[in-house]
Formats: C-alpha cells, sequence, structure tokens
C-alpha cells in the first residue's frame, strides 16, 4: 500500500489556520485571570513544536551554513518546548482547592 | 506500513493532544493534567520526527550521519538546558523565563526560515511570502524577547528614549519589510547578503522596538511576543508542509493575542499605547495635594484587631513576593482562620509583574484557589469587611484612580480597599509605587501604616496572636 503524505496548499492550509485561530481563541476566551500566567506559559509550551520543523530542516541540510543554522534552530526549539513544559507543570502543579475542612 | 502515514498520524495526534490540553488548562481543576497532555502530543510529534531519516532530500543525503549526529547533540543540550533551568528558576522571575523560551522558540522559527531562503528550498509566491513573514516575526520576537527578558532580569535598567526614535523604527521596518518583499518578488533569488541584512535587521528591530518600553508593561510585551512566535511557527509550517506546526501555531497566534488584548485591557493600557508610546512620561504632574498624614502603627497591635474582626480581606501585591513573605502569611491566616475569622484573597489583574502571578505565587505558599478572587469578584465585598490589609501592593489600591484625571493610572479599575472599615498598609518606606505616584489611600483616616519588611511584619502578627491564645491558658 502506498501512502502519499497530505499535501496542505491553498484553501486547505487556509481552512486550517481559519479553524485553529478560532480555537485559540474560543479557548482563551473563557479563562479565568488567575490561570492567565500559567496559560501564557502553556501556550508557550505549545509552539515548542516548532522543534520538529527544525529537526526536518536540520536532518536535510545540505551545507554547512544549513548545518550551522539547523543546528542553532534545534537547540532552541528544544529550549522552547522543554522549558515550556517545566514552568507550566510547576506552576501548575500548586493550584489545588482547600482541604475538606469548610467552615 | 509508511513512514509518511505514521508521521501524519503521529502529527495528527499531537495536534488533538495540543488542543485538548489547552482546552484542560483553562480550569484551575483540570488545568495540571492539561499540560500533561499537551506535553505527551510533543512527545509523539518528535519521537515521530526522527523518522525523517528514513526520507531526505537527494542533496541531504551524503550529510545525514552528520546531521543526525548534530541534531542529537543539539536536542541534547537544548533540553537539558531547558530543563535545569525551568526547575531552578524562582517563581518570582517566571514572566522573564517564559520571555526566555519564547524567544528561543521564535529563534527556531527564524532558523527555518533562514535555511529554506539560503538554501532557495522554498518556490512558490505563498509559500515564499509565509517564509519570509515567518522569519521576521520569528527573528523579531526571538531579540525582543531577550530584550525583555533582560529588563525583568533588571540586567538592562535603562529605557531607551531618543526623540525621533518612532521614525528611525519606522523606517528600518520599513526596510526589512522592503527587502523581505524583494526576496518574494524575485523568486528568492537574491544575493546571500541580502537575506542576511533581512535577518539582521529583523533582530535589531526587535530590540528597538522593546528598548523604549518600561518594566510595568513587559508582560504585554511578553504576551505579544508569545503570539508572534505562535504566528511565525504556523506560517513556517506551511512552509513545510507540516499540518502540527500550522495548526499549533496558529492556535498559539490567536490565544495569544487574545490573551494579550486582556492583559492589556486589565492594566488599563491599549496594545498601542505599551508599544508606542512611554509609560509614566507624562504623569509627573499628577501629584495633587493630599490632606492628613501617614500614621504608623504596631505589626502586633494590627494583628490583634485582625483576630478579633469577623471578616478580613488581604490585597497582595508583588511586594509580598519580593520579601518572600507568602509562607509567613499564609500562616497567618491559618491562625486567623483557626479564631473564625474569615479571610479572603483580592487579587488585582496586574498584582504581580502579569495578570494571574500573584495566584501562582499564593500557590506556591499552599493558599487554596478557592479563598483567591478577582477583583470583580470580590470588590463589592470591601464595604462588609472590617479590616483590609495591603501588603506589597500600591498603585492597584489607588483611589487616585477613580478620581484624579491627572494621574497617570486614572482609569485604572482598583481594590476598594478603602471602603473597608480599618485598613492596614505593609510597607518598607514611604516611597512611591511602581509608577511613581503618590497614594493617597495612605493618608486617610481609616488608614494605618505598618513600616517593615514584609516577612519580618508577618512574623511579628503570627507572635501577636500566638501570644494572645497562649496567654488565655
Amino acid at each position: 500500500m502506498e501512502y502519499a503524505t497530505t499535501v496542505l496548499t491553498g484553501f486547505v492550509a487556509l481552512y486550517i489556520f481559519m479553524l485553529a485561530a478560532f480555537t485559540g481563541y474560543e479557548i482563551i476566551g473563557r479563562v479565568p485571570s488567575i490561570l492567565h500566567t500559567p496559560l501564557m506559559s502553556g501556550s508557550n509550551f505549545v509552539h515548542g513544536i516548532v522543534v520538529v520543523g527544525a529537526l526536518w530542516a536540520l536532518l536535510n541540510a545540505s551545507s554547512t551554513l544549513e548545518q550551522a543554522i539547523g543546528f542553532f534552530g534545534v537547540l532552541l526549539g528544544a529550549g522552547n518546548a522543554a522549558g515550556g513544559y517545566v514552568v507550566t507543570e510547576r506552576m501548575l502543579e500548586m493550584f489545588k482547592p482547600s482541604d475538606k475542612k469548610k467552615g | 506500513m509508511s513512514a509518511a502515514l505514521i508521521i501524519d498520524a503521529a502529527y495528527f495526534a499531537a495536534a488533538f493532544l495540543f488542543i485538548y490540553g489547552l482546552k484542560r488548562m483553562s480550569s484551575p481543576v483540570t488545568a495540571r493534567s492539561g499540560i500533561v497532555v499537551a506535553g505527551w502530543g510533543m512527545v509523539v510529534a518528535v519521537l515521530a520526527s526522527f523518522l525523517y531519516t528514513l526520507d531526505v532530500s537527494e542533496a541531504a543525503r551524503p550529510h545525514l550521519t552528520t546531521n543526525m549526529v548534530l541534531a542529537a547533540i543539539a536536542l541534547v543540550l537544548g533540553l537539558g538546558w531547558a530543563w535545569w533551568s525551568g526547575k531552578k528558576v524562582e517563581m518570582t522571575a517566571m514572566p522573564q523565563m517564559v520571555a526566555l523560551y519564547n524567544g528561543m522558540g521564535g529563534g527556531a522559527a527564524g532558523a527555518i526560515a533562514a535555511i529554506e531562503l539560503f538554501g532557495h528550498k522554498t518556490h512558490g509566491s505563498i509559500g515564499l511570502t509565509l517564509a519570509v513573514l515567518g522569519g521576521l516575526i520569528g527573528s523579531v520576537s526571538l531579540s525582543g524577547s531577550l530584550i525583555a527578558w533582560a529588563k525583568l532580569d533588571g540586567r538592562i535598567n535603562k529605557t531607551l528614549r531618543i526623540s525621533g526614535l518612532q521614525a528611525i523604527n519606522g523606517l528600518l521596518l520599513l526596510v526589512t519589510v522592503g527587502l523581505g518583499a524583494l526576496m518574494v518578488a524575485k523568486h528568492g533569488d537574491v544575493t546571500m547578503a541580502v537575506i542576511a541584512v533581512f535577518f539582521i535587521l529583523a533582530l535589531v528591530y526587535g530590540v528597538m522596538m522593546t528598548m523604549p518600553i518600561g518594566g510595568a508593561d513587559m508582560p504585554v510585551v511578553i504576551s505579544l511576543y508569545n503570539a508572534f512566535t505562535g504566528l511565525a511557527v504556523g506560517f513556517e509550517g506551511y512552509v513545510l508542509n507540516n499540518p502540527a506546526l500550522m495548526i499549533a501555531g496558529m492556535v498559539v497566534g490567536s490565544a495569544g493575542t487574545l490573551l494579550t488584548l486582556l492583559m492589556a485591557k486589565a492594566m488599563n493600557r491599549s496594545v498601542k499605547n505599551v508599544l508606542f508610546s512611554n509609560f509614566g512620561a507624562a504623569g509627573d504632574d499628577g501629584d495633587a495635594e493630599i490632606e492628613g498624614s501617614m500614621k504608623p502603627v504596631d505589626a502586633g497591635d494590627a494583628a490583634i484587631n485582625m483576630r478579633y474582626a469577623s471578616k478580613v480581606i488581604i490585597a497582595p501585591g508583588y511586594g509580598l513576593a519580593v520579601a518572600q513573605a507568602q509562607h509567613k502569611l499564609y500562616e497567618f491566616v491559618k491562625l486567623l482562620e483557626e479564631a473564625d475569622v474569615e479571610v479572603k484573597f483580592a487579587i488585582h489583574p496586574v498584582a504581580g509583574r502579569m495578570p494571574g502571578h500573584m495566584n501562582v505565587l499564593l500557590a506556591e505558599a499552599g493558599v487554596p484557589y478557592d479563598i483567591i478572587f478577582d477583583m470583580e469578584d470580590i470588590n463589592n465585598e470591601f464595604k462588609e469587611a472590617d479590616v483590609a490589609i495591603v501588603i506589597g501592593a500600591n498603585d492597584t489600591v489607588n483611589p487616585a484612580a477613580r478620581t484624579n484625571k491627572s494621574s497617570p493610572i486614572y482609569g485604572m479599575p482598583i481594590l476598594n480597599v478603602d471602603q473597608a472599615k480599618q485598613v492596614y498598609v505593609v510597607k518598607r518606606g514611604q516611597g512611591k509605587g511602581y509608577s511613581g505616584v503618590e497614594n493617597e489611600l495612605f493618608f486617610r483616616d481609616n488608614t494605618n501604616m505598618v513600616y517593615g519588611d514584609a516577612q519580618k511584619v508577618m512574623v511579628a502578627m503570627i507572635q501577636a496572636v500566638k501570644s494572645l491564645e497562649g496567654g488565655g491558658h
């Protein structure tokens, strides 16, 4: 069975961008302000996916310049993803409700 | 099964997990699990991308081994450094750390654009336009975030204010965009120098754009750059035909934009004002004559008064966190609760360094989130409170914001602490707030000042209440 990668151009890409933009808007629109900082940090983590793109670019590098920039890109992208995850998790870990005792 | 199918399936899973994770992160009850869900999305996507090695371009095949080694080193270094730095950063320093990681993401997006442009890999005007735009936005986000980080971290104290700076910046941006347009018009067929100058100018623009912005406005800027990086990642996703980048980038791009607007609104600033004007530059004539005097009170007396109150509302500010007094404060709160005093926390949207930062700092001290209230939910309760205690906050409780039109903070919503029967203000000295405005609250008849380091004051208050209980035996 031959599988060809989905090619996302023209209107297909536009649909993706549009739906993704509304999704982001809807998710944040209803957030209480106590979660603004962790959520900014969480969305910061999510765009760390850029590391995957940088990996592809580095693996397909064919000159020293491309290798150097690609190395830089993967390094930064990995930092974005890992750092974003750690600080978000640390912040959210601390949110907890009162103990059972309730006056 | 082909590698391409696995990769596409993995990206689909990642996109789903990111969105579902962000959704869970939007409620305090499920937030913790949300980041874990999103984290799995990242793991799945990164693991799948190792399959790229099976199918690299013809030109890259001879370099594959070197590239794989480089990728492994970069991954390990990036992950290791970020993991280590993220684990050890203080909660008070969180905003600048987020800025730093965000800048790195922008840099990665810029790097992808650079490889595409230098290697003439992108064809077609839509692809080229998005590659150029993503490169520009990503680079601005990188250098701008670095400046934001350095400013919040106290590494740069100067705020650049040259007259005509905006004209210079405008010109700079124009030239940069012009070079980008040239690349698209010539189908990417430009000299390496043009591409290099384009990226350098974009980086310089990020620095120049951020330098004039004062520390108080920095959270809005960080949030804006977060949205920028998201957009850049989305655009580069199109260039690489990678749906995971497109979806994740665009979701963050729009979510980040909305978050930026919400933050700016909470601070009574417009994004335009933040970016193109100088905070406090016009406000120095805002000091009206203030009647009355500041009346100091002993920490112990204030504590005992609160012990016999029926309702106490605490308005914490960044000063509380700077003094590392959250833990002691919560200890004091527990003593009050044991004495059947109703205690609530009132959080101004910009308490701390950005919206939600104070909640994080209180959560760190173990304060449960259901006794912490947003300003709009609690502002009507101050008039029923026996005591309102302000700790390390200033501008967010300044009544001048309601009445004094010449004040730079005029129009900012404030906590109505002045409506409580008794107000205590814990403060290190007699200085002014972050915005440099005198606070008339401190001079009111129902206000008493408790001078001292917040941590020491809390210790004194705890002792006062404890000795009271002890004396009862």
